[in-house]
Formats: structure tokens, C-alpha cells, sequence
């Protein structure tokens, strides 16, 4: 494999788990939840993509896919996150493990060993870059999630749901008594949450993977390192998160023989010891703000 | 339940319990002794965790973690020295064996302690669930220590010159031959008497505060004068103590060990049962530990008669996730102290009916 094919890889792996990483970060910003059934979200939208799209064919199958994973969340905010509002944020993040046990659980089930094909137009073909030959799937991965965050990090700075989450973010007393609605902004957050994820699944089931299979939410649980890596509560810090953890897993698996004293596999963990390695030198993630408290 | 039983029935209670426990396997068949022994083995690193996450709120993934340091540091050490040299063994006495299964786990409990020192809450979770990925691959590579996907077998336990295992004359009580599961039940009740005392005391004296104080937040803790990364490292390192003892049972619980028992699935688990316990509840631990691991084995025998669940496409290891996941969801939403919150409000029920039964005076809206 050449150095071009792998930063392409490591580039396309990197703005799936920044997809995935945004939505946690939106959802830390909006409610405080470190909501860890974000992945099994992901693989829910590429699920309901997969079953769909032989009825409605590929593009409507996409906007299943989306609406299912952004109505799951909206769910999970509405009946769950929202009545435990005043407990502590630990609590909250183990209800979220629950909820993701169960998800998960079913999802393996449906799935079982099958590989489901979510049959994408562009399909396997692929596109000789400086003499590498990659995928259109990471091609329109890449260029899909660059304009996403652009539009998020513009939507951040100067939108009215942008300005009053930040606000809300900041201070939620605050934000509520000069009037933001912090209801509407966490529907908006969690739906927009949601969908982004189904998105990120559904890239990631393209080639150069064969289909969905049951593990993919091991794949797509990585991008919590990612956004770990880049601070809980940054959006840029998801896509340099997830961008750092893609490109490290991609060179990891290509040099897999020279790195062999480290052991095999070792693209599947290494994003976690990349987290390690962060934490121990910013324990608030590269762009998370440190909380500065005058006692 | 110290006001509903007090005085001398405290005492004839407690005797009472010690007389069960001792002759408890007398009459419980292996089915149920092996069942209990691992539920006292988990159980013990459940009290563990829920000092960690129930009482200092710190989120913690990584039991699975230590406890695979004990489980194998205690069958490096005791397995028979290995003439082929496939894997390593020291052959040392099981019980040197066991302390150095709950130091080694105590020590990379230390090692990580700076990282948990600084960390808080939901970080600490991430962090830890990274150990536990980190962990299982590598362990996953030394094969001589740990036999790799296939595992090794856990040498058994011995003490006192008895051997937790077959014998060609077991002593035999009450026509019962004493074997492993006999012996190994009363190993795992002391265990978890010593782990739920240890732990009571912690709680009761003045870190059990400072850790309650840092469940609050960083700032009102340190206000109040709480060394907080301080507490938060020791916490952590006792924590870590608890799940190396846990590795230990563990590993005797099941007769041999391999890297992925102890994967992501074990630290969902153990997060379920001190949270259907009760955050921070010793007592719930416990209760906790013996639901989730019962629950597997219940669902089966109630359910092997119904077709929809025997061997279709319903298993009982998936409705057993189901269940407990479900359990974590309502326990938090409905009843966030969990079963030892039950507990509670059933005891003051009942005292309260005592009570009023003895004094007209109490109002009649407070009888329930």
C-alpha cells in the first residue's frame, strides 16, 4: 500500500468518526450527556438504510435512515435525558449505557452474522489519485463531512440556535432567565445529533467495507476517543479529534508488519492509546476549555 | 434497619447468619454453591466500584481491567512451573498467589492513579474504558502469560493444607465430602464480609465524607477543605484492590481464565449492578451483584418451557441484557437509590407500623 492511498484512508476513517464525535459534542453542549449510545445511533441509521433500501432505493432510503436515527435521539432526549435533569452527569452517562446495552443488543440480533449491503450508487469504483487507487466512498466521505463542520462551526458562531446553545452551554440559569428556550435547543441539538450520526454509518458501510455487519459499533464507538481527544465541549475539536484518531488507526494498519512487536490488531485499540497519551498531558482534551474555578 | 432490629436481636440475627453461612453447604447443591461463589466473587468488585463511582462520582469502566491483573497474576504465580515452557508458572503457594494478585492490581491501580487524580467524572469513564481495550489486546499477545484467545486453567486454591479441589480422602462433614465448591464458598463469604466491613468504614469515617463532598464537585470539595486529586487517587487505588481480590475469586469461580472474559460486556455489567443497587450503597453492591449474575440463570430455567425463548431466536443471554439494561434505565429514572433505597423504605415501613401499633398518637395520614 503507498503513503497516498493510506492518508486518503486515514483522511475518510478520520471525517467518519468526526461526524459521529460532533454529534457528541453538540449533545455534551446542549444537555450535559455524554451520551455513549451515540455509535450504536450510527449503526442504527445505516440499519434502517439497509432494510429500506429496496423499497425506496438509495436516496430515500439515506433520509430513512437519517430521520429513524435523528427520531431514536429526539426520543432518548425527550423521554429519558429530560426527566433526569437534575441528576448528577454521571448518573446520567450510566442511563445512557443502559439504553446502549439495549440498542446494541437488538441491533446484533437483527443483524445476526449477515452482511447487509446498503448498495450506495457510487458503489466500489474507485479513482487514481497520484497513483493510489481509492474508493469514491472516501472521497465523497471526506468532502461530505469537511462541509458539514464548516457549516457547524459557522452555524456556531452565528446562528440564533448556535449563539443561545453556546449560552446555554455556558450557563443554563443564565441562558433561561434572559428567555432561550433551552427545550427547543436541545430538540433541535439531539435530532441534528442523530442524523449526522446515521450519516457517518452509513459512509462507513461503503467501500471499501463489505456492508454492515454487527461489529461495526465497535468501529463507530472509537469516535469517543475522538471526541475525548479533542475536548468534550469543541466542535473544531471533533473534527481534529476524529481526523488525529483516522489517521493514526490507517498508518497503524498499513505499517501492521513493521509494528508487529506491538501485536496484532493493533489499528483497533491504538485509538485508544492515543486518548492515553492526550489526557495525560491535557486532561480537558487538545481544544476543551479548562474549567478556571477562583476558590 | 439499626432502629428495626436492635438491641440483643442484633446479636441473635447476626449468629443466626454466621450459623447459615456455615453450614450452608451441607445442604446446597453444587449448582447453587457454584452460582453463590460467583456471585461473592463479583460482588466483591462491585463494592469496589460503587466506592469509585456510587460514592466519589467518578465514572469507572476499568474493573474488568484490574480484575484481570489479580486473575492473572495469581495464576502466574501458582500454576505448576511449566517444563515445556509454553507457559509461565512459578509454582509458588496459591495463597502468595492470591496477595499478589490484589498488590499487582493495587500497584497498576497506582500507576494509573496520577491520570484518575486529574481526571473527573465522565473523562475518568472514557480513560478507564481505553484500559480496558488496551489491556485485552495485549494481553491477547503474551501468550505465555496468558495463554492467549485460548486462556489457562486456574491452579486451586489451598490453605491451611486444604486443597479447594479434589482430593483422594476430602474431609467429609455431615456425610458431605468437602471439595472445591464447599471450601470455596466459605472463601467467598469471608471475602465479601471483610470487603463489605472494609468498605462500611471507609464510608463512615472521614474520607468516606471527603468522597461524598467530591461527588458534589471539584470546587465545593475543596472549599470545605478536601484534598481532592489526594482522595481521588486513593479511591481509585482502592477500588482497584477490591476488583484484583474480584479477579481472584473469579478466576477460582470459573476454573480457568482467558483475556476476553474480562471485555467491555463485564464493565456494562458491573456499572448495571451498583446502579440497580443503589449508587454508593455497600449493601446494594452486593444485592446488585447477585441480580445481574442470577438473572441469566433464571430467565433460563423459567423460560425453557416457553418455545418462543428455548433455543429461538429469543436466547436468554440476550433477554438477560435486555433485562438488566432496561433495569439501569427505570432504577435511575424511578428509584435512583435502587434496590438498597427499597430496602430502606421497606425497614421504615415496618418500623412505622410497629410504632403505631405500640402509640395511637401518631397521625393517621403517616401510617401507611
Amino acid at each position: 500500500m503507498n503513503l497516498m492511498s493510506t492518508v486518503i484512508a486515514g483522511l475518510s476513517l478520520g471525517a467518519i468518526y468526526a461526524l459521529v464525535a460532533l454529534g457528541i459534542v453538540i449533545l455534551y453542549k446542549a444537555s450535559e450527556v455524554l451520551n455513549f449510545a451515540h455509535g450504536t445511533i450510527a449503526v442504527l441509521g445505516a440499519y434502517v438504510t439497509a432494510r429500506t433500501v429496496d423499497i425506496l432505493g438509495f436516496f430515500g432510503a439515506v433520509v430513512a435512515g437519517v430521520l429513524a436515527a435523528a427520531l431514536t435521539a429526539l426520543l432518548i432526549e425527550r423521554l429519558l435525558v429530560r426527566k433526569m435533569a437534575n441528576a448528577p452527569v454521571v448518573s446520567l452517562a450510566i442511563m445512557t449505557i443502559g439504553l446502549e446495552v439495549i440498542l446494541n443488543t437488538e441491533l446484533t440480533r437483527q443483524i445476526g452474522v449477515d452482511i447487509l449491503e446498503l448498495h450506495q450508487p457510487w458503489g466500489t469504483e474507485a479513482i487514481e489519485i497520484f497513483g493510489a487507487l481509492v474508493p469514491w466512498n472516501r472521497i465523497l466521505t471526506i468532502v461530505f463531512t469537511f462541509v458539514i463542520v464548516l457549516i457547524f462551526l459557522a452555524a456556531f458562531r452565528f446562528s440564533s440556535w448556535g449563539v443561545s446553545m453556546r449560552a446555554a452551554a455556558e450557563d443554563r440559569e443564565a441562558a433561561e432567565i434572559v428567555g432561550l428556550k433551552l427545550n427547543r435547543i436541545a430538540i433541535v441539538s439531539w435530532a441534528t445529533a442523530g442524523g449526522l450520526a446515521a450519516m457517518a454509518g452509513i459512509f462507513l458501510t461503503g467501500a471499501p467495507s463489505a456492508g454492515l455487519t454487527s461489529s461495526l459499533a465497535v468501529i463507530a464507538l472509537r469516535a469517543f476517543p475522538a471526541a475525548i481527544i479533542g475536548g468534550l465541549d469543541s466542535v473544531a475539536g471533533a473534527l481534529v479529534g476524529g481526523l488525529i484518531i483516522g489517521m493514526v488507526e490507517a498508518f497503524a494498519i498499513t505499517f501492521q508488519p513493521e509494528l508487529s512487536f506491538l501485536g496484532l490488531g493493533l489499528g483497533d485499540v491504538i485509538a485508544y492509546l492515543v486518548m492515553f497519551l492526550v489526557l495525560l498531558v491535557r486532561p480537558q482534551g487538545l481544544f476543551g476549555r479548562k474549567e478556571v474555578v477562583r476558590a | 434497619m439499626r432502629n428495626f432490629i436492635s438491641g440483643p436481636a442484633r446479636w441473635v440475627v447476626l449468629a443466626a447468619a454466621v450459623v447459615v453461612a456455615l453450614i450452608a453447604p451441607l445442604y446446597l447443591t453444587a449448582f447453587w454453591l457454584q452460582l453463590l461463589f460467583s456471585i461473592s466473587a463479583i460482588a466483591v468488585g462491585a463494592i469496589g466500584l460503587t466506592l469509585l463511582t456510587g460514592t466519589a462520582g467518578q465514572l469507572s469502566l476499568a474493573n474488568p481491567f484490574f480484575m484481570v491483573m489479580g486473575a492473572l497474576t495469581y495464576v502466574v504465580m501458582s500454576s505448576p512451573v511449566d517444563e515445556t515452557g509454553k507457559l509461565i508458572g512459578f509454582g509458588l503457594p496459591p495463597i502468595v498467589g492470591m496477595i499478589s494478585g490484589v498488590a499487582v492490581a493495587g500497584i497498576t491501580g497506582l500507576i494509573f492513579s496520577p491520570i484518575a487524580s486529574r481526571l473527573s467524572g465522565i473523562y475518568l469513564g472514557m480513560a478507564s474504558l481505553g484500559l480496558v481495550f488496551l489491556s485485552l489486546h495485549i494481553l491477547n499477545n503474551v501468550t505465555p502469560v496468558t495463554g492467549g484467545y485460548n486462556g489457562r486453567r486456574t491452579p486451586n486454591f489451598e490453605i491451611f493444607g486444604i486443597v479447594f479441589g479434589r482430593s483422594e480422602n476430602p474431609i467429609v462433614i455431615g456425610g458431605v465430602p468437602f471439595g472445591r465448591l464447599e471450601w470455596l464458598w466459605y472463601l467467598g463469604i469471608i471475602c465479601v464480609v471483610l470487603g463489605y466491613i472494609f468498605a462500611k468504614n471507609i464510608l463512615r469515617s472521614r474520607p468516606g465524607r471527603a468522597l461524598r463532598l467530591i461527588a458534589a464537585g471539584d470546587l465545593p470539595a475543596s472549599v470545605a477543605g478536601v484534598h481532592v486529586a489526594g482522595y481521588k487517587a486513593r479511591i481509585f487505588f482502592v477500588s482497584s484492590l477490591y476488583a484484583g481480590l474480584s479477579g481472584v475469586l473469579f478466576a477460582l469461580s470459573i476454573g480457568s481464565i482467558a483475556p476476553q472474559t474480562f471485555d467491555l460486556a463485564l464493565a456494562l455489567q458491573f456499572l448495571a449492578m451498583i446502579v440497580i443497587g443503589g449508587l454508593g450503597s455497600v449493601g446494594g453492591a452486593v444485592a446488585g451483584a447477585a441480580f445481574v449474575m442470577s438473572l441469566p440463570i433464571l430467565l433460563q430455567s423459567a423460560l425453557s418451557n416457553i418455545p418462543l425463548f428455548s433455543g429461538g431466536a429469543l436466547t436468554t443471554a440476550y433477554l438477560s441484557k435486555y433485562v438488566y439494561g432496561a433495569a439501569i434505565i427505570l432504577v435511575l429514572l424511578f428509584k435512583p437509590s435502587g434496590l438498597a433505597g427499597m430496602w430502606d423504605s421497606l425497614i421504615t415501613r415496618l418500623a412505622r407500623r410497629k410504632n403505631s401499633s405500640s402509640n395511637t398518637a401518631v397521625p393517621p395520614h403517616q401510617r401507611k
